[in-house]
């Protein structure tokens, strides 16, 4: 199979096929990365831009490791006092690194939609490292991929996502994911978090966190951004912990192997209990390394692949 | 100057017409309709048009267009919006006061008035702000505003949100008789909204301005005009509810008239899924089942008006991120042949359509003999082929603004002529 898509802008996007086939390329390039010389020539000669509006150390710097291992030339450029500050706007800020040679942009940005601005308008391959609340497709590329590899096989598999899932591109991204693969996806928070009409997506929605764990086989718990208790959608820190925190006692509930995701950073006591944060580290780790390889597919497939001959 | 247009389909329905006559225009008024006209075309005085098989109607009258003079020149002038009006078919248009300065006293409505007479093809009526820097607080001098020549009063685009105050206003508008044009919007409840609140909204990821924003301050400004017995008209209604709402005020005999907007008869949220910043309008374009219900409102007359909310940007303003876009939607060159898709549809006759465009509107706010081709009422005129297919071009409008999600659409309906006051100020 030709991946042949020029862009990977969100998961929403990509078939099943697709999704499997950056999966599989993903196993040979974490082979890659446990060689001892991590490097291999695919992307020689190729400019690869990271243009990151939003701070991102993680995201950041898995890409640009990826970008390294593939022998690309790696430009970071993080604009958030240059340009933006004398007014230049993202259509300009991008035309212009692509007139300095970049074919690849991997795009940062907190508003939804931004990556599918430069799609339309550019020439080069962009790569979405993160979009407002609309998708982070290489976060749940990588979340499969630790998924597959723990669990051989995704379809049929129960995944309960918890938390804050209006506000989060995280989620947006492993929903498409696991239902294209074939699970069964919950979700779970206050309704305020909630978006509209999650369900029409094959959702389930809960508002209970027991009964959303019933049975599941993963767990995938977001990041609580403390300013939505300013805007009104939960009433305190503490009520949020007790109604929706992973506590152990909790997470019995769910099946014997269970495994607990989070993409980081973790607030301790508030989404997770401290023993739960503890007992989930080595998972967390393996999706750091997993990251790294599933980064180097996404790169190689859309800057080799028919879509951007 | 006489004009002459001979063997047209005359639709008036201020009079019920609907048939082959021939129409006299002369010294800028309608003259009437001569059956025999030899003499007529022999005179080289008169200028004669041959309009068969083709519509002749009274002028369209926009309620609702954003000219942005004074102040957003860049966007729009007077002088390009009226060109504008006159490709669409529109003979007046309306403007709304969020220009800046805003118009909140008299001294910018003359002076709009005046730009409109020299540099303006079609009839400017300007619309007064409710309250001063339209903040919402103090009332503006709505009597000298009357004076200076507005037709009514409104906050659009920046609503009341304090009932006080818009009780007040609606009250005093009485005086003048000037209808309150409401832009309906709990502001609170839209907060930074960008597009519809719903599936599509939970898909993009964009913060959604939900229907109840919209149909909250219908309920408030209906219950108002209740309580003051003013003429309120809503503005640009885009929810079931919102027609719902006025459809049953409408049967209690509130005073209260509706209008829809070609963009949301035409379109659903869906046609945001590309983030195209075009289709960013306020209030946004909603589901489908709101659309139906909008159509059916045009249909069973809840909706008395078709207005276009021609609210132009720059591109540049628009090729931004979805966020950052202003709102608005271009829409004075394309009205006409989007409006005919409800006669195709079968949700309108064209007569009913024309008397929206035309007689309805000129009744909720122009109170002249406009909207009409009475003898003696202005010589206000429209020559369209109701067949013939367009493309739509946006690099081809009179606007400045191009902000269109119409841009390529193959429309049926093409405004050969308009005339205002007896000139033709556009032909194709």
């Amino acid at each position: 199979m030709v991946f042949e898509q020029k862009h990977i802008l969100g998961l929403e996007e990509l078939s099943s096929d697709e999704i499997r086939l950056i999966l599989d390329t993903a196993e040979s390039m974490k082979e890659v990365s446990e060689r001892d010389v991590k490097k291999v020539p695919a992307l020689k000669g190729v400019t690869v831009v990271n243009l990151f509006f939003e701070p991102s150390t993680r995201t950041r710097a898995s890409f640009e490791i990826a970008e390294k291992r593939l022998s690309a030339d790696v430009l970071n450029f993080t604009p958030t006092e240059s340009s933006v500050v004398k007014g230049e706007t993202l259509l300009d800020t991008a035309r212009n690194l692509e007139a300095m040679g970049a074919s690849v942009i991997v795009i940062r940005h907190s508003m939804s939609g931004a990556p599918w601005l430069l799609a339309r308008e550019l020439s080069s391959s962009i790569v979405n490292a993160g979009d407002g609340f609309h998708e982070h497709p290489s976060q749940a590329l990588l979340d499969l991929f630790t998924v597959r590899e723990i669990k051989k096989e995704i379809s049929g598999l129960k995944i309960v996502i918890v938390g804050d899932i209006l506000h989060s591109r995280v989620a947006r991204s492993n929903i498409w994911g696991f239902i294209k693969l074939g699970a069964e996806v919950r979700v779970v928070g206050p309704p305020t978090m909630i978006p509209r009409d999650i369900e029409k997506v094959d959702v389930k929605v809960h508002y209970n966190i027991e009964n959303a764990l019933e049975g599941v086989d993963i767990v995938m718990m977001l990041r609580l951004q403390k300013e939505r208790q300013e805007s009104g959608l939960f009433p305190s820190l503490r009520e949020y912990s007790r109604f929706y925190g992973l506590t152990r006692e909790r997470l019995g509930l769910a099946k014997a192997d269970v495994i607990v995701m989070h993409p980081g950073p973790i607030n301790r006591g508030v989404e997770l209990s401290s023993e739960v944060a503890d007992d989930m580290h080595s998972v967390i780790l393996n999706q750091v390394s997993n990251g790294i390889a599933v980064r180097m597919a996404m790169l190689y497939l859309v800057a080799s692949g028919g879509g951007s001959g | 100057m006489k004009i002459l247009i001979k063997d047209g389909q005359l639709i008036d329905p201020s009079q019920e017409i609907n048939e082959v006559r021939n129409l006299l225009l002369s010294d800028g008024k309608i003259n009437g309709y001569p059956s025999d006209t030899k003499e007529l075309e022999m005179d080289s005085s008169v200028q004669v048009i041959d309009a068969s098989g083709k519509v002749v109607s009274p002028g369209f009258i926009d309620l609702h267009v954003h000219l942005r003079e004074p102040g957003f020149e860049h966007k729009e002038t007077i002088r390009t919006g009226c060109l504008a009006a006159a490709a669409g078919g529109f003979t007046s248009v309306v403007c709304m006061p969020n220009t800046n300065p805003v118009n909140d006293n008299a001294s910018v409505t003359e002076y709009i008035l005046l730009k409109a007479r020299t540099e303006g093809v079609v009839n400017v009526f300007p619309v007064g702000a409710i309250t001063k820097g339209q903040k919402g607080q103090a009332l503006a001098e709505i009597g000298e505003m009357r004076e200076a020549g507005c037709v009514a009063i409104s906050d659009d685009g920046r609503p009341v949100m304090n009932s006080r105050v818009m009780r007040h206003a609606m009250e005093y508008a009485k005086a003048f008789e000037l209808p309150v044009i409401s832009h309906a919007e709990d502001l609170n409840l839209s907060s930074d909204g960008v597009m519809n609140d719903g599936f599509t909204s939970t898909i993009l990821g964009l913060r959604g301005i939900p229907n109840a924003s919209e149909e909250i301050i219908v309920a408030r400004d209906i219950t108002l005009g209740e309580l003051t017995g003013t003429h309120l008209h809503i503005a640009h209604v885009s929810t079931a509810g919102a027609v719902r709402l006025i459809r049953d005020a409408k049967k209690r005999g509130v005073k209260v008239t509706g209008e829809a907007t070609p963009h949301h008869f035409t379109l659903n949220d869906k046609a945001v899924l590309n983030y195209d910043t075009s289709t960013k309008v306020n209030p946004p374009i909603r589901s489908r089942e709101d659309m139906e219900a909008i159509r059916e409102g045009l249909k069973d007359g809840v909706l008395d008006i078709i207005a276009t909310d021609h609210a132009p940007h720059t591109e540049d303003e628009k090729k931004v991120e979805f966020d950052l876009a202003p709102f608005g939607i271009s829409g004075l060159e394309t009205a006409l042949p989007l409006a005919l898709r409800l006669v195709e549809d079968r949700i309108l006759t064209l007569t009913e359509l024309i008397r929206k465009l035309t007689f309805n509107p000129a009744q909720i706010i122009i109170r002249s003999n406009r909207g009409t081709l009475k003898p003696g009422a202005p010589a206000d005129v429209v020559i369209f082929d109701p067949n013939k297919t367009v493309k739509v071009d946006r690099d081809k409008f009179f606007s400045k603004g191009r902000n269109t999600p119409f841009h390529g659409w193959r429309l049926s309906g093409q405004i050969l002529y308009t005339i205002v006051g007896g000139e033709i100020v556009f032909s194709a």
